[in-house]
């Protein structure tokens, strides 16, 4: 198992770079002056001349890159200059409540999605099944940034059981329990599509599995449904939808975005936001580098699991 | 003969399967779906025509006006906008924009599948490197930094959106077009000296567009969601261009005020998605065969039972038996098709003694196997009728609970290919131990142990190391023996073994075969051993019953039947035993095939491929008549031979 945690690992190196070459050639895709576009109003001559000379922009893409490069290993992204203090600082505070909101909803669709599919399954044809399918059809088919003002409109305005927005109340606010209050309503609405995702997936892995000889074996041994259900069916689906709980981690996050607009969350999303509206590119270099790269992590992770879930995966 | 040969071509063209249009409109679904997206896409179309009041014209003092106030069906908005022309307009961009990006993904993506796929090579790994470098991000992030690069903007949305969706269009298309390229005709024209262009669009590119459909359906869905959610967020449609997003993204800031403003946009664009959806899942279904429905129908724990297998057998009918089987019959019901899988099967197993069912693939005598203790799947499984007796009682009335007691309890099975019918994320050990648990209701430490014990009982060296083996390190003897050492964990009566040696080699066969043989005596247990192979019969059983097309054509001892087969088609299935230095003669050397059993002929279903047929065989049914002592056949020649 360490041996095949290491492998993964060092695997990672190669897409992280691959990333990085992504994210640096979009800067290069700015139309005009990089510097005018970075700068903005703060623009200088004197500003002008030193981020120039620290972008290397004189030199070609490559040596640019390297460049890039070897400052963002040493956490160097630049500066953002309408927030005045560096990108990095301000890239790790935010990336806090966007892991927490991820990480939550990750967890409810998850457990929700399997849920949910897992009775579709069972249930199959059965009115169960069709309820779950409606639901999870709409599930998918909503826009997240609707469902949230939506929810706020209703839960927030109307009845007044969720705040509306930030995370954590202005007036004697604090606590784990003022935070989960806050988290309820952001989460739920970021799990919904992914919910529905995992759950149609888990579905047909289900029906899938239950055809198969082993199950026809484990009934034949007498074992009772539950067992048969959740032991020998389960654990096969699950080692296929694993991967895709992966990828949804993928979707979660972006659409994070949209979620901590609505809900006023002070992640990484509402600050990637305003970084494209006022054109702070460094900002959003930054944003987008440590995101992709927590992702490439998580898909790590779900790797890790589906390994240890199923021995067939050879080390 | 002819009047058959007619009627199986009768059967083909039924089973002609229908054309898309028609398949796609009997899922009723799909048609929703289609009547939501054409109804929404004429309306976006006929907007300019339609009598609806000016978009952009303000009128701040009708500001903010609710839905069905008098000339604003669906009110105003913040500028006295009128909201219902003003979603008309905005449907009208966000479709052209979802499509647009939808053909842009779909053309640039399939370009680089097809390509990647077609050349190969470095050609194909360049390609597909810089696609995974695309799919390594988060969905949405991707977008958001080429936003990011070329500015806010609806023309930028879009390119973004198109962007992040080419990976899924060029993998899916990649995908085919590799094995595409691996079939033959592709090399034929190579061969024949096409160019590879007229290749890529002869032959390659007619077979990828059903993956590019499928792959469009479900990306259209997700791409207008995503433009969308970039206006929404203010970095697509700028002012005064307005998409249904963008009306969003400016009602939220009234949400609370003006509730209709923001949430009317977003139903709007909920119904529109759900209608690709819908429709995208039909297409789905139509195209991909990997779904086609029906194919997907969970198997239930016991197999249908008509009450008309479910009365009590007469007591000590059958007093001698382990097991008996009385007029069993099992249907499956597809659609409107009922396939009598089998009919009327009677036999008796006593105490220690084996009873072989041969035939051919689809005679039914797996059917029969698994009829006994509700195995077969249902759906479609039904079984129609008869009696399964054991110690005096009829199984098929038996309820869930009682069934799973007996099964791997009393009655054991031994199935084919022990590599599907273990469960691969399980060790042997605790697969063997799980039955013993459940039946006989030791500890987990002490269940492992006997399951050691019996996996030492079937000759597995080093057996409490292999115990904690996965299926799929252990050989294919070695795996076929814990299948059998499972069979055995609770002493059971009876054995029923499908076919327990076909996926091995020969050596491996003997030895299996000699395992069983061994244990039956040993544990005084009845063997119902099913196999298309009469050697394998002749090898261990007593009785033979030899099936064809779900009937019993001829029982008996198996050295009276070896002696002197009476029915062709035994005797054309012992001329297929393997004879030593010939090597296997294959079982397809009975020239035809066995007919459907959802279309059976009136008379014998043999007739068409047998070789003593008379013009009295087909008319009517012909029954299953004693001949000599404890023999039976179902033939009007018995024990003729071709002159
Ligand atoms: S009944 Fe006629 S057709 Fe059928 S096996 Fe006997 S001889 Fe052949």
């Amino acid at each position: 198992m360490l041996v095949y945690a290491g492998k993964r690992l060092l695997m990672t190196i190669p897409v992280l770079l691959g990333i990085s070459i992504i994210v640096f050639l979009i800067m290069a895709m700015i139309p005009g002056d990089p510097v005018t576009a970075i700068l903005g109003s703060y623009a200088t001559p004197e500003n002008a001349e030193r981020l120039r000379d620290q972008l290397g922009l004189d030199r070609p893409l490559v040596e640019q890159y390297l460049i890039w490069l070897g400052n963002v290993l040493q956490g160097e992204f630049g500066r953002s200059y309408n927030l005045n203090r560096p990108v990095i600082d301000e890239v790790l505070e935010r990336f806090g409540p966007t892991l927490l909101l991820a990480g939550t909803s990750l967890i409810l669709c998850t457990i929700f999605g399997l849920l949910a599919g897992v009775v579709q399954a069972v249930r199959q044809y059965g009115w169960q099944d069709k309820l779950i399918s409606l639901l999870v059809l709409i599930g998918i088919s909503t826009p997240s940034f609707w469902l949230g003002i939506v929810l706020v409109l209703l839960f927030a305005v109307e009845l007044g059981w969720f705040p509306a927005s930030g995370m954590f109340a202005i007036y004697g606010g604090g606590g784990l329990g003022d935070l989960l209050h806050h988290l309820a309503l952001p989460a739920f609405t970021l799990a919904v599509v992914a919910t529905g995702v995992i759950a149609r997936l888990t579905r047909l892995n289900m029906l899938e599995v239950l055809r198969q000889d082993y199950v026809r074996t484990a009934r034949a041994k007498g074992m009772g449904e539950r067992t048969v259900i959740m032991k020998h069916a389960f654990k096969n689906a699950a080692v296929n939808v694993v991967p895709v709980i992966g990828v949804q981690a993928g979707f979660v996050i972006g659409g994070a975005v949209y979620i901590e607009t609505v809900f006023q969350w002070p992640g990484i999303g509402r600050m990637l936001v305003t970084a494209i509206s006022t054109r702070d590119v460094l900002l959003v270099q930054g944003g987008v580098m440590v995101v992709a790269a927590a992702y490439v992590l998580f898909n790590l992770i779900a790797d890790l699991v589906q390994h240890a879930l199923d021995p067939r995966i050879s080390t | 003969m002819t009047a058959i040969a007619q009627r199986a071509s009768g059967r083909r063209r039924r089973s002609g399967r229908p054309g898309i249009w028609a398949r796609l409109s009997r899922n009723h679904l799909a048609v929703v779906g289609l009547g939501i997206v054409a109804g929404m896409c004429v309306l976006a179309l006929m907007t300019p025509l339609l009598p609806l009041a000016d978009p952009n014209a303000t009128d701040l003092a009708a500001r903010l006006k609710r839905p069905f106030t008098d000339g604003h069906l669906l009110g105003t908005d913040q500028l006295g906008r009128d909201m219902l022309s003003r979603i008309l307009w905005g449907a009208r961009v966000s479709i052209a924009v979802g499509a647009v990006a939808t053909i842009v993904a779909a053309t640039i993506g399939s370009l680089i599948g097809i390509v990647a796929g077609f050349y190969g090579r470095w050609l194909d790994n360049t390609l597909m490197r810089g696609v995974d470098m695309l799919m390594a991000f988060p969905y949405m992030l991707l977008a958001l930094a080429i936003v990011a690069a070329l500015g806010p903007g609806l023309l930028n949305a879009l390119f973004a959106i198109a962007i992040v969706n080419i990976p899924f269009f060029a993998r899916s298309v990649r995908g085919v077009t590799i094995s595409l390229v691996r079939l033959e005709y592709v090399d034929a024209a190579r061969m024949s000296g096409l160019g590879n262009g007229r290749i890529l669009f002869s032959e390659i590119l007619p077979n990828v567009v059903p993956v590019i459909v499928v792959t469009m359906s479900t990306t259209l869905g997700w791409m207008i969601l995503e433009t969308a959610g970039l206006s929404f967020l203010g970095l697509g449609a700028q002012p005064p261009q307005a998409d249904l997003g963008s009306m969003l993204g400016d009602g939220r800031k009234l949400a609370i005020t003006a509730p209709h403003v923001a949430t009317i946009p977003g139903l709007v664009i909920l119904v529109l998605v759900i209608g690709i959806n819908l429709l995208g899942d039909g297409i789905r279904d139509v195209l991909d065969p990997r779904l086609k429905s029906g194919a997907l129908s969970r198997p239930r724990a016991m197999t249908e039972v008509a009450p008309a297998a479910m009365s009590q057998p007469e007591r000590s009918a059958h007093s001698n038996a382990a097991l008996a089987l009385d007029r069993l019959s099992t249907e499956f019901r597809i659609g409107h098709d009922v396939y009598h899988a089998t009919r009327d099967i009677s036999f008796q197993v006593a105490p220690g003694e084996c009873v072989g069912i041969v035939g051919e693939s689809g005679s039914g005598k797996s059917v029969t196997a698994m009829s006994v203790l509700g195995l077969v799947p249902t759906p479609p499984g039904l079984i129609a009728g008869g009696q399964v007796v054991y110690q005096e009682e009829n199984l098929l009335a038996a309820p869930l609970p009682r069934l799973q007691q007996v099964r791997g309890g009393q009655i054991a099975y031994v199935f084919q290919d022990p590599l599907t019918t273990l469960n691969p994320l399980y060790t042997v050990g605790d697969q063997i131990a799980e039955t013993v648990e459940r039946h006989q209701g030791l500890s987990r430490r002490d269940a492992w142990q006997r399951a050691v014990e019996l996996m030492e009982s079937v000759h597995i060296p080093d057996a409490a190391g292999r115990a904690r083996a996965y299926p799929h390190e252990l050989s294919g003897g070695m795996r076929q023996r814990i299948v059998i050492a499972m069979a055995l964990a609770n002493d059971p009566d009876v054995i029923i073994a499908d076919e327990p040696t076909t996926a091995l080699d020969v050596t491996i066969q003997a030895q299996v075969l000699k395992l069983l043989d061994e244990l039956r005596r040993k544990h005084n247990a009845a063997l119902v051993f099913i196999t298309h192979d009469f050697g394998v019969v002749s090898e261990i059983c007593d009785h033979v019953q030899v099936m064809y097309a779900g009937e019993v054509v001829e029982s008996g001892r198996v050295q009276d039947v070896f002696e002197r087969p009476l029915h062709p088609y035994t005797r054309r299935l012992m001329s297929c035993i393997p004879q030593l230095g010939r090597g296997r003669n294959p079982i397809a050397a009975i020239p035809g095939l066995p007919p459907a059993v959802n279309d059976l002929p009136p008379g014998c279903p043999f007739a068409p491929r047998c070789d003593v047929a008379t013009a009295a065989c087909t008319p009517r049914p012909i029954s299953l008549a004693p001949h000599g002592e404890g023999r039976e056949v179902r033939c009007i020649r018995p024990g003729e031979s071709p002159a």
